[in-house]
């Protein structure tokens, strides 16, 4: 295993978001403060509590989750096609290092950078609203494996995407629907039944519900479910990286 | 760095049996690359890379020579045969091989916004070294970069950017060092520093492979040439040995009368004449110069005489191996 290897390409990473920190954190907190202005205070007084939790602090959940999946898959994807871009990866891909290194290292930063940018996230709301974490060690899970394989998910985009336009275009016609339709701003209990049905088959759902679950104990599914959930888009970012890695799919003619 | 005595590039043609050989550092046998277009980049490459030498790789665009260099350092998967780094295969066993090698690649990539000094200095965590200032320092220094080491790489000149891909290359101690063509968009002064850099490199004992266009460079740089074509490779020969085998010779004497045509007295020789027959050119072979050339040579001229041809200047002038080279690749189309 070649650690060094692995550390220099995470701190590299890492500090390529110190150099831009004021776009990678004080964006998603000020939009996040937005949220809360917004929907927290100003149409959430008007909306009645949700399963006993007030609307502002209902909401929490769902805006860290669409945070830190927009991030993961933004910081990952664009921390491999950058280089792929410039044509800087000829370095990686001459060094000797194993695939599951390379991963290592962009993933292991993108993950902790949208993981911290969850706290940061979390921090905020607690400004706003008033917070309880019933099960802080479940909420920490979910949320590093959220993280880690949405930035799994960001880098498979990072390596497809041919130009700035691909780059871009799944996190906009793919993610962020998904979010918003995943029960961020909403119990599903509210949508009629046919749309409840539908929303099922959306695996956002399942993340947001475990993470409020984590918060407050109420979730639209069952926390098992989401964990299975969470477990299988793991394996399956896994399976697409392994393959990818395999027939030099994008890197190696 | 690899501190092994290198082997003087001169004994390797005396020693032609494969036992009095030594090892050579990269050992390339059946090698081929057929990308998915169906192109075939590569077909059946075999190649020994001895251990401390500087070879020389020509070629023209398209020949194959970045493929063949890109196989060997990881950049692309072969689709047949085998390349052997200093004993470790380059697939099976990737990081030993990889760890040896540096490349500077042809096109000038950088990471826009880091620095000079980050970025050498990711280099060398990349492949695995611990970090080492002072070398960085060293390698900084050795390519007048270290007044820049705190830029960033897109204030760069395309120069400093080349230099700061050489630095790179550097950054981890390789023994073996691929330049793709590295002082191509390069001016003058740089060029000198460069191969400056190489030829130290080259006694500290780092192994030296290059491609390039500007074949005057290979001439005065090299030991052994390797000339590739479609995919092949042409000839593999030391360059002294390849200039006088291949180098022809011309002599050339300006008439003071033209001449209609060669007169029959003379036409055993391989003599034509040019510039409406104001000039006559012997073109002789330069390998089988020697002892026997002069006589030849001043045989031909008292014939010349004896025909009655006066000349009022006469000049030689052996073939460079740009013209060498050029009549290799013409040959086979």
């Amino acid at each position: 295993m070649n650690l060094q290897a692995v550390r220099s390409i995470y701190t590299f990473e890492m500090a390529r978001a110190g150099r831009t920190l004021l776009q990678s954190l004080i964006s998603p907190v000020i939009s996040t403060s937005l949220y809360f202005v917004v929907f927290g205070a100003a149409i959430g007084s008007r909306i009645q509590e949700v399963e006993g939790v007030s609307y502002g602090a209902f909401i929490v959940p769902g805006l860290i989750m669409l945070m830190l999946l927009t991030q993961s898959v933004s910081n990952a994807s664009f921390g491999i096609f950058f280089p792929k871009f410039t044509g800087t990866i000829y370095e990686v891909l001459s060094a000797p290092i194993s695939y599951f290194e390379i991963v290592l290292g962009y993933v292991g930063a993108a993950a902790s950078k949208s993981a911290i940018l969850g706290l940061v996230i979390l921090g905020t709301a607690n400004f706003f609203v008033d917070l309880h974490i019933q099960h802080p060690f479940m909420m920490m899970l979910f949320l590093l494996l959220t993280a880690l394989t949405f930035s799994l998910l960001g880098f498979i985009i990072g390596i497809w995407a041919d130009s700035f336009e691909k780059l871009q275009l799944v996190p906009l016609l793919i993610i962020t629907p998904l979010t918003f339709l995943g029960g961020s701003f909403y119990s599903i209990d509210m949508l009629p039944p046919f749309w409840q049905a539908v929303t099922l088959a959306n695996p956002v759902v399942y993340l947001v519900s475990g993470f409020r679950w984590s918060f407050y104990g109420i979730s639209d599914v069952s926390v098992i479910a989401s964990l299975v959930m969470i477990g299988a888009f793991l394996a399956v970012s896994l399976a697409v990286i392994s393959w990818i890695f395999r027939t030099g799919y994008r890197l190696r003619p | 760095m690899n501190h092994e005595t290198p082997t003087a590039p001169a004994h390797q043609a005396k020693a032609d049996s494969p036992a009095d050989r030594p090892a050579p550092v990269i050992a390339i046998s059946g090698l081929s690359k057929r990308y998915d277009s169906g192109f075939e980049a590569l077909k059946q490459i075999d190649l020994e890379i001895q251990r401390g030498e500087i070879f020389a790789l020509l070629g023209p665009n398209g020949a194959g020579k970045t493929t063949l260099i890109s196989i060997i350092c990881g950049l692309v998967n072969a689709t047949g045969g085998s390349v052997v780094v200093d004993g470790h295969d380059s697939v099976t066993d990737y990081r030993a091989a990889r760890a040896k090698i540096g490349l500077v690649p042809q096109e000038l990539t950088s990471d826009a916004f880091e620095t000079v000094w980050n970025t050498v200095r990711f280099s060398r965590g990349l492949f695995g070294k611990p970090p080492k200032d002072s070398h960085i320092e060293q390698v900084l220094k050795a390519l007048s970069l270290w007044d820049k080491r705190k830029n960033k790489l897109i204030t760069l000149s395309g120069g400093m950017k080349r230099r700061v891909l050489i630095a790179k290359a550097l950054a981890h101690e390789p023994e073996i060092l691929f330049l793709d063509e590295p002082t191509a968009g390069v001016d003058v002064g740089l060029r000198r520093d460069m191969w400056e850099v190489v030829r130290e490199l080259r006694n500290s004992g780092v192994t030296i492979i290059l491609t390039t266009h500007y074949i005057e460079e290979a001439e005065e740089m090299a030991d052994r040439i390797g000339v590739i074509n479609g995919g092949e490779i042409v000839l593999v020969r030391e360059k002294a040995a390849l200039m006088r085998q291949l180098g022809s010779k011309q002599l050339t004497l300006h008439l003071q009368t033209p001449l209609a045509s060669v007169p029959p007295a003379l036409a055993h020789h391989p003599l034509t004449l040019a510039e409406d027959g104001n000039v006559l050119v012997y073109t002789y072979d330069a390998s089988e110069a020697g002892d026997s050339d002069h006589v030849s040579i001043s045989a031909l001229i008292n014939e010349i005489e004896a025909a009655g041809i006066r000349f009022k200047d006469l000049h030689t002038k052996q073939s460079s191996l740009e013209d060498i080279f050029v009549n290799l690749v013409r040959e086979r189309p």
